[in-house]
């Protein structure tokens, strides 16, 4: 099978606390892949490992069938991955064109970033608009897609976004996850985690519960819906 | 308007130096947390440079270059030997590692070279003095000023318009996210350290081109003032660290001519309740850290 991401008995660690214990995840190539569980689920943890931004206490890392448990974060980008984090985390002090600038720069060829660039801002015409502005000033949603357009100007082919929907109004939400969707249909493939279990279950080709660091589940996302049981302990929205 | 003139002069190039000092602070903090004890001794490492290329015989304009070299080096190898094994470490961690390495820096200038001053001879022309509308002025403390304004402008157009400059600011502001995006963050971190030394080495050649001497504690007093620069600009700030440097310089060159003699002795204490008095009325530095985050 193609495989986009495969985790492999993961452990993640801090200090005495063991935020993820054996977790076992395949991402297929060219889905939404969603990674779902309740508040200190290991959710973060996870995806940060796999961004090389956690130590690996344990297990293995695949991306694109390539082994990169332990690699530094600029092999996993080279490797074709990128991260939309949790908490959006852009850079507050730099424009909304510098923010893209700075990521385009570990694209080898300055003629593609350019061209990347203008691209991010015809697809998200507000940052188009807000180029010059500060990107700490822009509202929760712009700066959700600053967040996604950033982690765009690598050109990943697996792309991890946190929570991207967290805080966002209703409206927002939609277009987010429209952006998810239209990602998935450029060949994009996507690792979803949320706290909204209801939309993620709904473009998710793939689902993945977590409960205090361990897989509680996994399956279609249809047969996590049905699952009342399942419902109830961790997906309560 | 003589002693005005020649005073004004003075205040800047003591205060640029300041700058100098305080700028290179603020980046390394700014980035990576760490309150870097040791920064006098790289400066003292640049003015040892200078000795000992001017010892073997190097003509000055050289051994002034190989001083700035040699600081550069020293804040490098500092970053790779002592502080990127504590990256991430908490900030008391930090300041206490680089006192350490202050320390045993000094004890190796102290029995390698000399724990005495040893003497910096530059040209005699270079200590003159020239006239401008009947005023007599002295060509270091100008030449010391316009180096000074020159490199931190230089800086601010690095920091402001290149690349390497935007990854900097990125990565005081969330060195993680830097990292995330794919930037090889240990260079940002190594150039960072190599600017604080530039401007450490450059502050070494104005130092000792006007003293005409290096010893252990060279650079330990002026970085004493940057550090009280960089605090009462605002900490973290790196306008801050500069307006800082030069209010420093500025009180200090001011107190040392106007102040009556029977209250000279006290010339330290007034400026620095003057610094106390400034960080009552505002506690953040007078330009403190710029937060863009919507409220
Ligand atoms: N840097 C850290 N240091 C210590 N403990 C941590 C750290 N980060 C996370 N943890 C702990 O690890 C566990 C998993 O946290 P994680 O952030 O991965 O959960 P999550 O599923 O992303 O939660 P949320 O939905 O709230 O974002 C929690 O118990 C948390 O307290
Ligand atoms: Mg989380």
């Amino acid at each position: 099978m193609q495989t986009a991401l495969a985790l492999r008995g993961l452990d993640v660690r801090y200090g005495p606390v063991q935020a993820v214990r054996g977790v076992d995840l395949t991402a297929a190539r060219g889905g939404v892949t969603a990674l779902l569980g309740a508040n200190g689920a290991g959710k973060t943890s996870t995806v940060m490992a796999v961004a090389g931004a956690r130590r690996i206490a344990g297990g293995s890392v695949f991306i694109f069938g390539r082994d990169m448990t332990g690699a530094t974060p600029d092999a996993i980008v080279r490797a074709g991955v990128a991260i939309s984090p949790e908490g959006r985390r852009v850079f507050s002090a730099l424009s909304v064109e510098d923010n893209l600038t700075l990521a385009g720069s570990v694209v080898g060829d300055a003629a593609t970033a350019l061209a990347r660039k203008a691209a991010m801002m015809e697809r998200f015409p507000i940052l188009g608009e807000r180029r010059k502005q500060l990107a700490g000033l822009l509202s929760g949603g712009e700066q959700q897609m600053l967040a996604v357009a950033r982690a765009l100007m690598s050109g990943p082919r697996l792309l991890l976004m946190d929570e991207p929907s967290l805080g966002l109004a209703p409206q927002m939400v939609d277009r987010i996850f429209g952006i998810i969707e239209e990602l998935r249909d450029e060949g994009i493939s996507i690792l979803l985690v949320e706290q909204n279990a209801a939309l993620a279950l709904d473009v998710a080709d793939h689902a993945v519960v977590l409960a205090n660091g361990v897989v509680a589940a996994a399956g279609p996302p249809q047969d996590l819906k049905s699952d009342k049981l399942l419902q109830a302990a961790y997906l309560a929205a | 308007m003589d002693v005005i003139l020649q005073q004004t002069i003075n205040a800047i190039s003591l205060g640029g130096v300041y700058a100098m000092l305080a700028l290179g602070l603020a980046i390394v903090f700014s980035i990576v947390g760490l309150i870097n004890f040791a920064h006098g001794d790289i400066m003292t490492f640049g003015g040892y440079g200078i000795f000992l290329s001017l010892a073997f015989g190097m003509a000055p304009v050289p051994a002034l270059v190989v001083g700035i070299a040699a600081a550069v080096v020293m804040a490098l190898t500092l970053e790779r030997t002592a502080f990127r094994a504590m990256r991430g470490a908490d900030v008391v961690t930090l300041l206490i590692t680089s006192f350490a390495v202050s320390e045993i820096l000094k004890v190796v200038f102290q029995n390698a070279i000399s724990a005495r001053p040893v003497p910096i001879s530059l040209p005699a022309g270079w200590s003159g003095t020239y006239q401008v509308a009947g005023t007599t002025i002295g060509v270091v403390p100008t030449v010391s000023l316009v180096v000074a304004f020159t490199s931190l402008l230089g800086l601010s157009l690095v920091l402001r318009r290149t690349a390497i400059g935007m990854a900097m600011r990125a990565a005081a502001e969330d060195l993680e996210m830097l990292k995330l995006l794919g930037v090889r963050a240990n260079r940002v971190v190594a150039i960072a350290f190599a600017l604080s030394g530039l401007l450490a080495g450059i502050a070494a050649v104005i130092w000792t081109a006007q003293r005409g001497s290096v010893d252990p504690m060279m650079g330990f007093f002026p970085v004493l003032k940057a550090f009280i620069a960089t605090v009462l600009g605002g900490l973290g700030s790196l306008g801050g660290a500069v307006l800082g440097g030069f209010v420093i310089g500025a009180l200090e060159v001011l107190t040392q001519a106007f102040l009556p003699d029977s209250l000279s002795p006290y010339r330290d204490a007034i400026v620095l309740a003057l610094v106390i008095a400034a960080l009552l009325w505002r506690p953040d530095g007078l330009l403190p850290a710029r937060s863009a985050t919507r409220s």
